[in-house]
């Protein structure tokens, strides 16, 4: 007689790739569902052709690798690129941005890097980089809210936008926040004075604040939930608050406040869900807060000074490209060293 | 007396499933019909039989004598007739057969006249003491099996700073510590009350995790009725790996016990509570090991802990124990986190088996892997590793076979306490890879051995060739040279040209000595972490330790 006699441990937690990322999905319901609430319905449709092309497009990808399709398919990973990517575009985007867009981060920054586990860059920031390069004028107009416009968008007009474009429907579409500030800045107008414009509500983004409250409140329940850590996130949002905190006292005219900073755009997403992403960020306690300040500083710097509204792929990528290094040079001192 | 203790980084909180087996208080169990007791049941040099097969022996009964400084004699666990002494299974990872001998009990169970030294020992001098616990046969209960006696040695100062008894017991299941720190407190106190004379320790602690309080309580107050000086019982966070040594260490006294070191280099020395009680016996009873608490736990019919006689077959025990429930599906010996799956039930309980598990299906955390996912570099690993490894780090070098990564990402500080395993999400069989990376290390490195070896011989040779011939030309010029001076020369000195021309030589010799040194250093590796190897893993490293020594000495030019 011999016995199953695998190597210790013989004890495993209750976990696995698909519970994180489902967990993950779950933590980003929040934000999803305040965005339909002030952005219509379109934001749906996106995420439903991002998770079609995604899963779609992993299978096709995993058969032509010769893996084994269902437990890959399976893990969720792909879900949670999809996702991400879907709520990073303009919600009234027309369909084709979504379907190259995650075709893109699926097949060539996934599958053609070796697939999960070996891609050195965030696929979802991958996919809109190239979207933002080849496609400025579609991802960077954004619904209004409704405060904005009493075009409100529900289901069947975000379906007709979604398929048809926007013909028709003028007056629905603007300026992100961050997007019309830069321009007003360009203009010579003061901060005060840009930010009387309705887009602007309490703090940052009319609109903007609440879903990025609602990603705070998620994110933080994934850090409860042991499935991300603090440090990522927290150097992230602290550079980023420091570095606007110096420039706005220096010149309160022309550098937005730092909170603005920390509510609008994709920070808190970007801090919580994007640059958290375990593949591609450094892993090591000192690296992760070397590589999350990284992000936030490149966030400012990109958005104050270079030529893209909002910078969270692009300072999350560049941080990609340092994260083997930063984990090279912070190891840990094992015990008794 | 302790103000402060240390949190170690990383560890893992577990289930612990400890209730199951301590309903009840520790049980005996019927004598089987056969004891097998392998000569090797410790770390160090196997037995040797001084019996034969067709004696009759006494319960106590030296029947195996320590060959060696570390080894372990061993003694009849009853009395009986040696029936056999031959090749059996081992309770062994690998499944392997050793040498064991065979003993039929007779039912008489008959004590060996014993000579106890009740309370005289603190008159007696450590050397003595350590002798006895030395002839009793006793190693460490808590799983590797170090002979005891040589971790009673207080070093050149003289005297240990501290002496931890280490009632941790941090893996799930296992309980048989807590059962005798429960019900027998004061055989460990007396225990531990010989060690610290021997020792000649300054101060006790008592390290308990918190999830016992019952035991912390006895020990309490058992401390009243035979206080000892300078002890206390400490209650230390329920964490895994907090009984790891190391890591107790840290905890208890915030210092970190040298990589390369042992713990009594920074003055420190841990016992574990079954060696303690042993301790106790050998000493005030006379009474050698032959016995042990065992936790018999997971599926079988009555999980409990049992004083059972060192050879009894596991599946008697077993059965004694309420037999299997369902079907078999796994024998874990020791716990889940660090015990050793075996390949059959047909094997005997030894001086280290702290616990016999059985997986039949039932229990939630024991089921096998679901499907290994690629690592997606989540670093749960490295946030739990207590000896703050990067364990997905060392999982690619290892795969990949780089071993010289591994070795510089500090693969033999890995203690193999399962925890970045334990909560990796894709369920890779990490403390598999960093195992067979540390065996491929341990077999290359014999093969460089060899091959070093060889070449050394062969630059010897060269080097002597060479020599002959330098040296050849050297007389003939001298030759010459003298016949030429002719008498000129006849006051000089027999001795003197000798001299001089034998310096060169010499310091030929040193440098081609020195290189051959100097390239061998650079390929040395010091493998650690030795614990729970096969005896021919074992043997290996011992043969490339002796090989290194040997060479070294060699290698000490005489002049
Ligand atoms: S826990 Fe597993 S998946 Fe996560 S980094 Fe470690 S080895 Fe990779
Ligand atoms: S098994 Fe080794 S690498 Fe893994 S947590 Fe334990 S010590 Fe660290």
């Amino acid at each position: 007689m011999s016995l199953y006699s695998p190597s210790s441990p013989h004890f495993h937690a209750d976990n696995s790739v698909t519970q994180v990322m489902l967990k993950v999905l779950v933590a980003l319901v929040p934000g999803i569902a305040l965005y339909v609430v002030f952005f219509g319905f379109g934001i749906i449709f996106n995420i439903l052709l991002a998770v079609i092309t995604a899963l779609g497009c992993e299978a096709i990808m995993l058969k032509l690798r010769k893996r084994p399709v269902l437990p890959f398919l399976y893990d969720g990973s792909a879900l949670v690129t999809a996702v991400l990517l879907a709520i990073s575009i303009p919600s009234i985007a027309p369909w084709w941005i979504i379907f190259i867009g995650v075709a893109f981060a699926i097949v060539i920054a996934k599958h053609l890097y070796g697939g999960l586990g070996y891609n050195p860059f965030n696929p979802a920031m991958v996919g809109y980089a190239m979207l933002l390069i080849s496609y400025p004028k579609e991802m960077t107009n954004w619904a209004l809210t409704i405060s904005n416009t009493n075009n409100y968008l529900g289901p069947w007009d975000s379906l007709l936008v979604f398929l048809k474009d926007k013909h028709g429907f003028d007056g629905i579409s603007g300026a992100t926040p961050l997007d019309y500030l830069k321009t007003q800045l360009n203009l010579d107008m003061t901060i005060a004075e840009a930010m009387q414009h309705s887009s602007f509500g309490l703090l940052g983004g009319s609109g903007f604040e609440w879903i990025s409250l609602a990603f705070l409140a998620g994110g933080i329940w994934l850090i409860k939930q042991k499935i991300i850590n603090w440090h990522i996130p927290v150097s992230f949002l602290a550079s980023l608050f420091i570095i606007a905190l110096i420039f706005y006292f220096i010149d309160s005219d022309r550098y937005a406040s730092p909170v603005f900073h920390i509510i609008s755009g994709a920070s808190i997403l970007g801090a919580f869900f994007i640059a958290t992403d375990p593949v591609s960020a450094a892993t090591t306690v000192r690296g992760r807060i070397i590589y999350g300040a990284g992000i936030g500083v490149l966030i400012y710097v990109i958005r104050t000074w270079g030529g893209y509204p909002d910078a969270v792929a692009f300072a999350v990528l560049l941080m990609n490209m340092c994260a083997p290094t930063i984990d090279y040079y912070t190891k840990p001192k094992p015990y008794g060293h | 007396m302790i103000n402060k203790l240390f949190d170690f980084i990383g560890g893992v909180q577990i289930p612990y499933y400890k209730e199951m087996s301590t309903q009840d208080s520790i049980g005996s169990v019927a004598l089987p019909s056969q004891l097998i007791l392998p000569l090797s049941q410790h770390i160090g040099a196997a037995a040797e039989p001084i019996v034969t097969v067709g004696q009759a022996v006494l319960k106590g009964e030296e029947i195996a004598k320590a060959t060696g400084y570390v080894s372990a004699p061993l003694h009849a666990p009853t009395s009986g007739t040696i029936t056999d002494i031959g090749d059996y299974p081992l309770p062994h990872p690998s499944g392997m057969r050793a040498p064991c001998i065979i003993l039929t009990p007779d039912g008489e169970n008959q004590w060996m006249p014993l000579q106890p030294h009740s309370h005289d020992y603190q008159t007696l001098d450590p050397s003595t003491l350590r002798n006895i616990v030395r002839g009793a046969g006793i190693v460490g209960l808590g799983g590797a099996g170090f002979p005891t006696f040589i971790k009673h040695n207080p070093g050149p100062n003289g005297h240990v700073e501290t002496l931890i008894l280490n009632g941790a017991e941090c893996e799930p299941y296992i309980t048989c510590d807590d059962a005798l720190m429960r019900e027998r407190p004061e055989q460990i106190l007396a225990g531990l009350k010989i060690i610290k004379h021997a020792l000649n320790a300054k101060r006790c602690i008592i390290a308990i995790e918190d999830n016992k309080p019952k035991a912390i309580e006895c020990l309490r107050s058992a401390l009243m009725i035979y206080p000892i000086e300078n002890t206390e019982v400490i209650a230390i966070p329920t964490i895994y790996p907090a009984g790891s040594e190391k890591q107790l260490i840290y905890t208890v006294t915030g210092k970190q016990v040298p990589k390369d070191g042992l713990p009594i280099n920074i003055g420190v020395v841990c016992q574990n509570a079954g060696t303690c009680a042993a301790v106790h016996l050998a000493i005030e009873k006379g009474q050698p090991l032959v016995s042990r608490v065992v936790t018999v736990s997971g599926d079988v019919g009555k999980p409990r802990n049992v004083d059972v006689p060192i050879g009894m077959p596991i599946d008697e025990l077993i059965q004694q124990c309420g037999g299997i429930t369902g079907s078999l599906r796994r024998l874990i010996i020791g716990g889940p986190m660090m015990g050793f799956a075996m390949h059959q039930l047909e094997i005997p309980i030894v001086k280290t088996s702290n616990c016999v598990l059985v997986d039949a299906g039932n229990a939630e955390h024991l089921k096998p892997r679901d499907e290994v996912m690629p690592c997606i570099r989540c670093g749960s690993c490295a946030e739990v590793c207590p000896v703050s490894l990067l364990p997905q780090q060392l999982y690619w070098y290892s795969k990949d076979l780089d071993l010289e990564k591994a070795q510089s990402h500090y693969l033999f500080d890995c203690i193999e306490c399962g925890c970045c395993d334990y909560v990796c999400p894709s369920q890779i069989p990490l403390v598999q890879y960093y195992r067979h990376a540390k065996a491929e290390i341990w077999k290359r490195e014999r093969e460089t051995q060899k091959s070093d070896a060889a070449r050394e011989r062969h630059e010897f040779r060269l080097f002597r060739i060479e020599r002959e011939k330098e040296e050849k030309a050297a007389r003939h010029k001298q030759k010459k040279a003298a016949l030429k001076t002719n008498a000129v020369a006849a006051n000089a000195t027999d001795s003197e040209p000798s001299k001089k021309h034998n310096d060169p030589k010499q310091a030929a010799i040193l440098a081609a000595m020195e290189r051959v040194k100097a390239k061998k250093l650079e390929s040395q590796i010091a493998p650690k972490n030795t614990d729970n190897l096969t005896p021919a893993q074992r043997k290996t490293i011992e043969e490339i330790d002796k090989n290194r020594k040997e060479r070294n000495n060699k290698d000490t030019p005489e002049t």
